[in-house]
This record gives structure tokens, C-alpha cells and sequence, in this order.
């Protein structure tokens, strides 16, 4: 075997040098092993942007075509709901970023509560949001076989549509708001996920956090989750203008 | 164009083609477009013959019995830059020089005579303006320019006529144009290269090229008794049409007269050149494609009309026109003289006058 | 004495395999299905590509053996769209996307910058698990019924007009890609959290940085492919439409979503074969890689440019001209990377000393058949020729030279260079010299016709075709069949030296990687002492110096 000219680290069988418990062992110190995972979880985010920014993309593209349509077909989502939302997103941000703060202060009160509180917000969300869509179900306005032009095309017929001042659409261009539907949706949808997804790891950090793992000074796991929770909240600030405000006054 | 000297081009493409390595250049475009294409082969041989020249030549005089010890290298900038200014410099010429054999081959000549191709799954239906239906067959004249205005029923489809170098996408939803002058009388292969289900491979027929009085009789002989034009009259006033667009001062809709080929403003105050696809576009989403001064009253016929109806409809339209350089492009059933006069206004099956009101008596 | 090989093995009477090593730490089922030892890991993966190249291989064979005659006569329409469908899914995302990364790269990446392991070791074996299940699932799709829109998904034919297994399929590329992106991840932080002191980046070896510019482009690129993927599977199943052209979409769409992802993919599966051979021509010239700079930003160039050309795809399809000239143009700039590294291997064996072992032989077949691929891609790339080739059996001709004389040869490559430090024993070299040759041959035989039927004009995907184009497509059989055998030898025999290879010893190609330096087969952990990097890549002075310090024996 070669001889390299200096040892770096001890040789695992003659010396276990002192090391943190938390320090795996493919990494040489606590530094090495929080910038690689700090790095991971910005790239993990990185993809996610791509995977939004298709649709993202996908949703411009169609805006630009039929931007009556979608105008009409915004009208039809209740923004005050969806602003209540965006709060409720935007508090749970506030709670994770405390929680991040209570590990890193090793207050494990504290840290559950956040977490617990996050939790919760997340789940009033989610709430809100299976109302929002139980009720585009009940007005037909799930795309597919079901899917009913009636709000567009005689808005007279629909309280929320004569609310918002619109016109009647002409059968081609109301045929169009059932792109809408399918971007919001598919959006709304791959967000939600994402957030059910969250949450369920949070569960499980609840638990954790509870049998003090993340108190003891090795906050990894709270700070990348928290990134994770904030680009959940950031795709959401992005989808609420776009989605709800298309051309309220 | 072909520089080497036609004796020589015409043996080798014989060669080739005899030897079934080559297919027949049956068209104008195809010479131009073998041309780029033995200039990429030629560098492309040249190419791969210094790879393996360098690689051959080295392995035998640096190998390990000849040449024990390595001499290490860092490396040279200066073949860097040959290596990467050279290939870029070649790559660039290919570049350019296809760009401009794409734009001929997607830019029809004004005065191209018009088929209409609808593809489905798993079939061609050819239909020319003078009323000729084929399906898996398209005749053509030689020494014509045709352009070929594709649409697909269900899927993408791809029409490729590989004597003629051309192959085009048929895409749902829209029309996408093609344009070819065949210079070779004979059969030819016709496919459909984009995979479309399951008989993909047998939507394949036969491009006929034919000399412009065996075209003639074909013409004459093969006609369903009304051309595109006299069927879109019928469906334009079966679908009503002709209850707004018409040439009264109260009328609803504008009227269609000369409107083909014409500069229109819209009323969200665009201003495009009214072709096939507007009118199609105007006809299946007509919101959308409202003319200035008007309002967006017109049903969509989207589902009510298939899309050889729209073609009729389409074929139509451009008929109620006399303008003389609209005229030459609809006139397709009329070839010019044998003595290569002027087309001198169709008669052939086509309707010339204004907006016919009323019904047409089948 | 100036032998023909560089060849240097231990005295074989006395040599024995290490007692502790990566192979015999841990023993039984369970020890392998959860391990977080990067190295078992990759042969973990290189088993299951291995099942995959050959049932990709089945599907090969029953195409060529259909295309003996013009008429659809051996297997039904149907069934020939399924099985060309499921040999494309399946060698692309089944084996080639995985097959240098997942094999090689995670087995060699850690040992070349001289760490213990990958960045994040329980991601790696999720990574495989997730190929697993994907690849899985993509079996049962197959046996369910097949799938047969084309491994590219082209809608509405994918979401509105055919029955088959779209979305069953569909969720299992999706889950596979999670397996690239998980991959590409580790490799990007371990890459740049985790080198041993001294090894700069430009001291890296070239095979690391191809495998970093393809990991960037699987991070970047597969998210996309999992849109669409995505939005198809929504299309089928509850209706959301966006690419309905009666609903107001646009199928169109799709396809650029599609080739966003598709086009770099191809740069992800040809980039770390790439890698392999800088490796492969470095060792058996015994020199440093002629300009090694210009390599390492080669393969960045590729990645970076690889995302700006993907309509060179579409040019035929409808897109506006001006879009056409766009992409034609970053087209041919992509191109110019990969010939830049061309010449530079070329220019290695300039003053070398070269001998020809069997990664050797494999790379040189790589250099010839990935130059006649890449010059093929220029005919494509122009959008001239392009009309006249598209959609025929010039671009199958053109991606296969690229894909399989390119890629799957210096997978082989990779493969034999490396399998004397992955499992201490050499292959027999006789056999695979004759093996690579026979590839190489068989190789040539089915795919070079292919270029000429392509130009006469036969389109791809035909189950039946035109009487003229039959003595062609015979003749892509009848290599075909060369080829089989071609790749059935390396099976068998390198199978058979896991038991009566050779003991190979350290390092039999007395090659200057770090991961050369320790034992063959290597310990788990990798070292005993973490190196420090004090030379540059591909010292070979360094190495003898290192020799000359060596204890051969004792006594």
C-alpha cells in the first residue's frame, strides 16, 4: 500500500479520536457534515424550482393565450380564502424560522410548540383548501366529462360571477377557463402534496423533538426542514397572485 | 447549388441510387439539399479520418515495445485553438448553408398550387381545390410548385416524401405547409414518419409525378364533380354563414370578399395577414380572431365541421377574391400553357364572383 | 524488458485476495439490501442494470429478428410498438442513464477525492431502491400489456388514443428519475464538500469532473421530465387536459417540456462514459491527458450548452423558423466540446506508451464510433439535412452509434478497467480482446446500414416496410446477432473470473487514481489513512517514485 506523506485523521482501528456523536463517518468534523447537508438541501430545493417552474412555464404560456378566460375563470376561486391562506402559510413560516431559533437555543419547549403550531397552521390550510376544491366540484368546474361552462357563458346564472362584473364569454373562449381549472389544479395539487409530505415529516420531528434530539446542539435536521417548509410557503406566495388576482380591482 | 461539375454529380447520384444507397432526387430542392449533404459526409470523412489516422498512427509508433518511456505533455493551446476553431468554423458554414435550404423549403413561391393533406390514424386523404379526393396518393404535375397544407384529425402524423427531400409534421389543431416542385416523372414513396399508433407503418402510399397533360386528363378524369370551393359554398350556406357575412350594409359580420390574402386590422388591434391558418382559427375560435368594428357575436363551429369542411370552407373564402396575385395562387386546376404563358384566370370548377347568397342547388 | 502489456500482477503462487475488505466485512442478504457502503451499493446497481441490458436486449432482438422481412409478419403491429416502446424505456432509463454513474460513479468517485464514502450514504441506497421500484414497475407495466406510445410519450397519442400502460410506465420513469436526481445530488456535495486535502479541483481526475457536469444535469434536467411525466399521467387519469388541442392545448407543449429534460439526458448518459475513457487512455498511454483544462471545461461546456438546445428535436414540428435557426446554431456550438476532447484523447497517445489491453481497445473503439455518432448529430443538427433525416432510420442509426458504440463501449471499458479493484481478480485477457473486436464488428454491422436506409428514406418505428429496403435491414440483423454474442462474453467470463481470475493485486494497470493505491478489493472504508493530495492528476512520475519506495518483499 502506498505511504502517504502526513495522516490526516487517525487510523479508524488504532485511534477513535473524540468526535461529536452526531458526526458521521464518511466526514472529518461537525463542519464538513452541516455544509455538505446544508449544500444537499439547496440543491434538493433547486430541483423542486425546476419541477414548479414547469409548470410555472406551462401556466404562462396558456395565461398569455387565453388570458380572457382566465380572467373569467379566476374570478371564480374566493380570494379572501386564498389571502387567509397565503397568512396562514406565512405565520407557519414564522413558527418554523421560531422552532429553528428554540433548537438552536436548545429550549425544547419551545421547539415542540413550534412545530406543533406549524403543524396546525398547515393542517387549517389544507382545510381550507379541500373546501375550496369540494366546492369547484359541486359548480362542475373540475375538468373533464362534468365540467360546466355555465358560470361562463351566463354569468347572471352565478352569484360569484356576477359579483365579480363579468361578462358572458363566448362559447370558444369559455371553453378555455377548463385549462385554467387543469393549471390550477394540477398546481394547487403538486403544492399540496408537497405540503402533505411536509407535514407528515414534521409528525415525525414532533416526536423526535419531544425525545430531545434536536436540543442538544445538532440543529441539523430542524434548519433543513425549515428551508424545505419556506420554499413550500414561497411556491405559495408565487401561485396566490397568479393564480387568484388575475385582474381583481 | 452543385458546384462539381453536373456530369459528375448526375453519375454519382445515379451510381447511388442504382445501387439503392441513394434515393432518386425527384425534386428541385433535392439536389440543393444532397449538396449540404455530401459537404457534411465529405467532412465528416475527413474528420473521422484524422481521428483514426492520429490514433492508428500513434498506437503504432508510440507503442510500448517501440516507445518504452512517456513523455508527459501538458497540453497546447494553439491545437486547442485549431481543434476548436476549425470544426466551429465548418460547423458554422453547415449551419448557415442549412439554414437557407430550411427557409426554401418552408417558404413556398407565390405562385405554388395548393393541396390540402388531412392525416389520420391511419390514412392520408389528399384533397385537391378541383375536387380530386385521394387517399394514400397524391398526383402532382411536373414542374409545378405545390404546396402542401398538412393537418392532423387525431394525432401527429408526419407526411415524408423522401424522392422529393421534404417531410413535414401534421399537427391537431393547426395547419403546417410544405412546398415541393417535382422534376422527374415516376412513383415515389410516401410515409408517414411520425409514430402514430398502431398502423403506423402501413400509412404509406404513393407520390405520382406526371407530365402536365397526363396531369390534365388525370384532373379531368378523377374529379368527384365539385371542386373544394362549390362544396365550401354549400357548407357556408348550410352552416348559415352567409346569415351575417355578407355584402349588406347591415350586415353582422364582416363580409369575406377579397378578404383572403388582404391585410386585417383586429379588434384588439393586431394587425395580420388573413392566410388558411386565420381563417381556419377564425372559423373553430372566432372570440378570439374578431375583426376591428365588429363584435364577438360568431359561433364557434369547433366539433360542428370536420376538418375537410373547413378546408371546403377555407377553399371558399379564398375564391371570393379578385385580386389577380390571390387569383394565381387558387387557380390549381389551371396549369399554365404549354407555351409557358401566364395563367390567364381560372375556370375550372372554381367560383369567382362575390359572396354567393342563398343555397347552391346540388 | 519491454513487454506488450503493462500488466503488472503479484506473484500469482503466493498472492491471496485481502482478508478484510469491502466484499467479506459483512455477510448475508440483509448486510447488502442495507448497506450504506457506496461501494456495495454500486455493485448492487451494476447487477441490476445488468438484468435490465438484458431484457433491453431480448426486446432488441425480437425488432431485428421482425425487420428480417418487409411484412409484419413474426409479430403483430401492436406487439412490435410495445416492444420497440419497452426496448427504448428501459435501456434508456434502466440502464444507460444509471449505467457509468450509478456503477462506477459511486464506487469510484469517493476513493478518486479520497473520502470515505459519498456525501449522504443512506440517499445512495434510497437512490438504488427507488431504480429498483421503478424498474419494477416498469416490468409489471410490460407484462400487464406493454405500453407502446414510444419510450418519448409524443401526445395526444400518450394521453388520448391508445389503452396500453402510459401511466403505469409513466410512474415508473418518474420514480426512476428521483433515483438520478438522488444520485446526481450526492455526487455534486460530495464533489465539493468532501475532497482530501490537497486535491484541488484541477487536480481532480477528469472522470470526476465528467461525472459532476452530469450531475448537474440530472439535478437540473429530470425535475422536468417529471412535469410532464406528471401532467400526462393527470391527463389520463382525472382529465386535466393541457395538452387536449380540442380543449385549447397544446401538444406541442408537451414535446418541449419532453426534450427540455430528453435533450440533456443524452448528455448525462454519454458524459461520465466520457470520464471513463480520459481514465482508460491516460493509463494505457501511461501519460496525462493532453489538455487536461480544456477536458474539464469540455465537459461543463457540454452540460451548460446541452440545456439551450432541445427543439433541435422539433425542428420539423411546427415551430416558428426563427426558433429553428436559434437552436441550430447552440446545436453546432455543442458540438464543438465533444470534438475538442477527441482530439485531446487522440493527442494523449503522442508520445505515449501505449499498449492495448482491453480497455484500451474498448476506448479506441469509443473514439471511432462516438466521432462517426457526433458527425451524424451534425447532419442532424443542420436544419437542412434535418428534414430529409428526421424520423427515419438515420437518427436510430445516429443515437444507437452514439448511445451503444459510444456509451455502452465505454461502459465496458470502465467495466474491465476497473473490475480487477472491485473484486481483486483480473479477467482473462485473451477472451475479452476477442470479445471487444467481435463487438466492435457486430456493431458496425447493425447500425451502419441503418444510416443508409435512414437516407433512402425508411421511416423509424415501422413495423413493416417497403421489398427494397429489406437487404439493409438483413444486414442490421445479421450484426446484430454478432453483437449479441459480443455482449454475452463479457457476461460469462467475467463471471467466471470472480472464482479463477487471476489475483490482481493493488494495481495491475499501475495507474495513478488514488483509488489505485490502496487494496484490491478495497477496505469499507476505503483507507486506512485518508490521503493528502500532493501531485496533480495523472503523475505518473509521482507513481514511480511511489514504486521505488515500495517494499516488494521481505527477507
Amino acid at each position: 500500500m502506498s505511504d502517504s506523506p502526513a495522516i490526516a485523521h487517525g487510523t479508524l482501528e488504532a485511534v477513535h479520536p473524540e468526535h461529536s456523536p452526531h458526526l458521521h463517518h464518511q466526514f472529518e468534523s461537525i463542519k464538513q457534515q452541516a455544509d455538505a447537508g446544508n449544500l444537499a438541501m439547496w440543491l434538493f430545493l433547486l430541483t423542486e424550482v425546476m419541477f414548479f417552474g414547469g409548470l410555472f412555464t406551462v401556466y404562462m404560456v396558456y395565461r398569455n393565450w387565453y388570458y380572457p378566460a382566465f380572467v373569467a375563470a379566476s374570478h371564480q376561486l374566493d380570494w379572501k380564502l386564498g389571502a387567509i391562506n397565503s397568512v396562514l402559510l406565512i405565520t407557519s413560516s414564522l413558527t418554523m424560522a421560531l422552532g429553528v431559533w428554540s433548537a438552536q437555543m436548545r429550549r425544547q419547549g419551545a421547539l415542540i410548540l413550534c412545530l406543533v403550531l406549524t403543524f396546525v397552521l398547515g393542517l387549517v390550510f389544507l382545510g381550507i383548501k379541500g373546501g375550496e376544491y369540494k366546492e369547484k366540484f359541486e359548480k362542475h368546474h373540475f375538468p373533464g366529462a362534468n365540467y360546466s361552462l355555465q358560470s361562463f357563458v351566463n354569468p347572471s346564472s352565478d352569484p360569484v360571477a356576477m359579483a365579480a362584473g363579468d361578462k358572458p364569454l363566448p362559447l370558444d373562449t369559455a371553453r378555455k377557463t377548463e385549462v385554467y381549472f387543469d393549471l390550477y389544479f394540477a398546481m394547487t395539487g403538486m403544492h399540496a402534496l408537497h405540503m402533505i409530505i411536509g407535514m407528515g415529516i414534521l409528525i415525525f420531528m414532533i416526536f423526535r423533538a419531544k425525545a430531545g434530539a434536536y436540543t442538544t446542539g445538532h440543529t441539523a435536521y430542524v434548519e433543513y426542514f425549515g428551508l424545505y417548509w419556506h420554499f413550500v410557503d414561497i411556491i405559495w406566495i408565487f401561485l396566490f397572485p397568479l393564480l387568484y388576482l388575475i385582474n381583481r380591482h | 447549388m452543385s458546384h462539381i461539375s453536373p456530369v459528375i454529380w448526375q453519375f454519382l447520384v445515379k451510381w447511388l441510387t442504382n445501387f439503392a444507397l441513394f434515393p432518386p432526387e425527384a425534386s428541385k430542392i433535392a439536389p440543393q439539399m444532397d449538396a449540404l449533404y455530401f459537404f457534411i459526409l465529405l467532412v465528416s470523412l475527413v474528420g473521422l479520418t484524422s481521428v483514426i489516422l492520429l490514433v492508428t498512427t500513434f498506437s503504432i509508433l508510440y507503442r510500448k515495445q517501440r516507445h518504452p518511456v512517456a513523455v508527459q505533455i501538458e497540453g497546447s493551446t494553439l491545437l486547442e485553438a485549431t481543434w476548436t476553431i476549425i470544426p466551429l468554423g465548418l460547423f458554422l458554414v453547415m449551419f448557415v448553408w442549412g439554414a437557407l435550404i430550411y427557409f426554401r423549403v418552408f417558404t413556398p413561391p407565390p405562385n405554388a398550387m395548393n393541396v390540402y393533406v388531412v392525416g389520420k390514424q391511419w390514412m392520408w386523404k389528399v384533397e385537391h381545390p378541383g375536387g380530386q379526393h385521394e387517399i394514400n396518393s397524391l398526383h402532382v404535375p411536373l414542374g409545378r410548385a405545390v404546396q402542401l397544407t398538412l393537418i392532423s384529425q387525431d394525432v401527429f402524423h408526419s407526411l415524408s416524401i423522401p424522392a422529393f427531400r421534404v417531410k413535414r409534421e401534421a399537427i391537431p389543431g393547426r395547419y403546417t405547409t410544405v412546398w415541393f416542385e417535382a422534376t422527374r416523372v415516376g412513383t415515389y414513396h410516401l410515409f408517414c414518419s411520425q409514430y402514430c399508433g398502431t398502423d403506423h407503418s402501413h400509412m404509406i402510399g404513393d407520390v405520382v409525378v406526371m407530365t402536365p397533360e397526363d396531369y390534365r386528363k388525370w384532373l379531368a378524369g378523377s374529379t368527384s364533380g365539385a371542386s373544394l370551393a362549390q362544396n365550401g359554398e354549400r357548407l357556408f350556406a348550410a352552416l348559415s354563414c352567409s346569415a351575417c357575412h355578407n355584402t349588406r350594409p347591415d350586415a353582422r359580420g364582416p363580409s369575406l370578399a377579397n378578404v383572403y390574402g388582404s391585410k386585417l386590422r383586429l379588434a384588439n388591434g393586431q394587425s395580420i395577414t388573413v392566410d388558411d391558418s386565420y381563417l381556419r382559427q377564425a372559423i373553430l375560435e372566432p372570440s378570439q380572431h374578431v375583426t376591428q368594428g365588429y363584435v364577438p357575436i360568431m359561433p364557434t363551429y369547433q366539433g360542428q365541421i370536420s376538418e375537410e369542411g373547413v378546408i371546403s370552407l377555407v377553399e371558399y373564402i379564398k375564391h371570393l377574391n379578385s385580386d389577380y396575385r390571390v387569383q394565381q395562387t387558387t387557380t390549381t386546376t389551371e396549369l399554365p400553357p404549354a407555351s409557358g404563358g401566364k395563367v390567364t384566370g381560372g375556370k375550372t370548377g372554381a367560383v369567382k364572383s362575390p359572396a354567393a347568397q342563398g343555397m347552391v342547388n346540388q | 524488458m519491454s513487454s506488450a502489456t503493462i500488466i503488472s500482477l503479484p506473484d500469482q503462487s503466493t498472492a491471496r485476495i485481502p482478508k478484510t475488505n469491502y466484499l467479506t466485512k459483512e455477510n448475508g442478504l440483509l448486510s447488502w439490501l442495507l448497506t450504506q457502503d457506496h461501494k456495495r451499493i454500486g455493485l448492487l446497481y451494476l447487477m441490476s442494470i445488468s438484468v435490465f441490458f438484458f431484457i433491453g436486449g431480448c426486446l432488441a432482438g425480437l425488432i431485428r429478428l421482425e425487420l428480417l422481412t418487409p411484412q409484419s409478419d413474426l409479430l403483430a403491429t401492436d406487439t412490435y410498438n410495445k416492444v420497440f416502446t419497452m426496448h427504448g424505456v428501459i435501456m434508456i432509463f434502466f440502464f444507460l442513464v444509471p449505467s457509468v454513474p450509478a456503477t462506477l460513479g459511486n464506487f469510484f468517485l469517493p476513493m478518486m477525492l479520497g473520502a470515505r464514502d459519498l456525501a449522504l450514504p443512506k440517499m445512495n441506497l434510497a437512490s438504488w431502491y427507488l431504480y429498483m421500484a421503478g424498474g419494477i414497475l416498469a416490468l409489471y407495466a410490460m407484462i400487464t400489456g406493454g405500453v407502446d406510445t414510444g419510450w418519448t410519450f409524443t401526445t395526444p397519442l400518450s394521453t388520448h388514443y391508445v389503452n396500453t400502460n402510459v401511466i403505469t410506465t409513466g410512474l415508473a420513469i418518474f420514480i426512476a428519475g428521483f433515483s438520478s436526481i438522488f444520485t446526481g445530488l450526492n455526487f455534486i456535495v460530495t464533489i465539493h464538500k468532501m475532497r482530501c486535502p490537497g486535491m484541488t479541483w484541477f487536480r481532480m481526475p477528469l472522470f470526476v469532473w465528467s461525472n459532476y457536469a452530469a450531475s448537474v444535469l440530472m439535478v437540473l434536467g429530470t425535475p422536468v421530465l417529471a412535469t410532464a411525466l406528471i401532467l400526462v399521467v393527470l391527463e389520463r387519469t382525472v382529465g386535466i387536459g393541457v395538452f387536449d388541442p380540442t380543449k385549447g392545448g397544446d401538444p406541442l407543449l408537451f414535446q418541449h417540456l419532453f426534450w427540455f429534460y430528453s435533450h440533456p439526458a443524452v448528455y448525462i448518459m454519454i458524459l461520465p462514459g466520457m470520464g471513463v475513457i480520459s481514465e482508460v487512455i491516460s493509463t494505457f498511454s501511461r501519460k496525462r491527458v493532453f489538455g487536461y483544462t480544456a477536458v474539464a471545461f469540455s465537459s461543463v461546456a457540454i452540460a451548460v450548452f446541452g440545456f439551450f438546445v432541445w427543439a433541435h428535436h422539433m425542428f420539423i414540428m411546427g415551430i416558428s423558423s426563427y426558433a429553428v435557426l436559434v437552436f441550430s446554431l447552440l446545436t453546432m456550438l455543442v458540438a464543438v466540446p465533444s470534438a475538442i476532447k477527441i482530439y485531446n484523447w487522440a493527442m494523449t497517445l503522442y508520445k505515449g506508451s501505449i499498449t492495448f489491453e482491453t480497455p484500451m481497445l474498448y476506448a479506441f473503439g469509443f473514439m471511432g464510433l462516438f466521432t462517426i455518432g457526433g458527425m451524424t448529430g451534425v447532419f442532424l443538427g443542420t436544419s437542412g439535412t434535418d428534414i430529409h433525416l428526421t424520423e427515419t432510420y438515420f437518427i436510430v442509426a445516429h443515437f444507437h452509434f452514439v448511445m451503444v458504440g459510444g456509451m455502452l463501449m465505454a461502459f465496458l471499458s470502465g467495466l474491465h478497467f476497473w473490475w480487477p479493484k472491485m473484486t481483486g481478480r483480473m479477467y482473462p485477457e485473451k477472451i475479452s480482446q476477442m470479445a471487444a473486436v467481435v463487438t466492435f464488428i457486430g456493431f458496425n454491422l447493425t447500425f451502419f446500414p441503418q444510416f443508409i436506409l435512414g437516407t433512402l428514406g425508411m421511416p423509424r418505428r415501422y413495423a413493416s416496410y417497403p421489398p427494397e429496403f429489406q437487404v439493409l435491414n438483413v444486414f442490421s440483423t445479421a450484426g446484430a446477432s454478432i453483437l449479441g454474442v459480443g455482449y454475452l462474453l463479457p457476461v460469462l467470463y467475467l463471471t467466471w473470473s470472480l472464482k479463477y481470475g487471476k489475483i490482481a493485486g493493488d494495481n495491475p494497470w499501475q495507474a495513478t487514481g488514488l483509488e489505485w493505491q490502496t487494496q484490491s478489493p478495497p477496505l469499507t472504508e476505503n483507507f486506512s489513512e485518508l490521503p493528502i493530495m500532493d501531485h496533480e492528476a495523472y503523475d505518473y512520475d509521482w507513481l514511480e517514485r511511489q514504486k521505488a519506495k515500495e517494499v516488494a518483499s521481505v527477507g
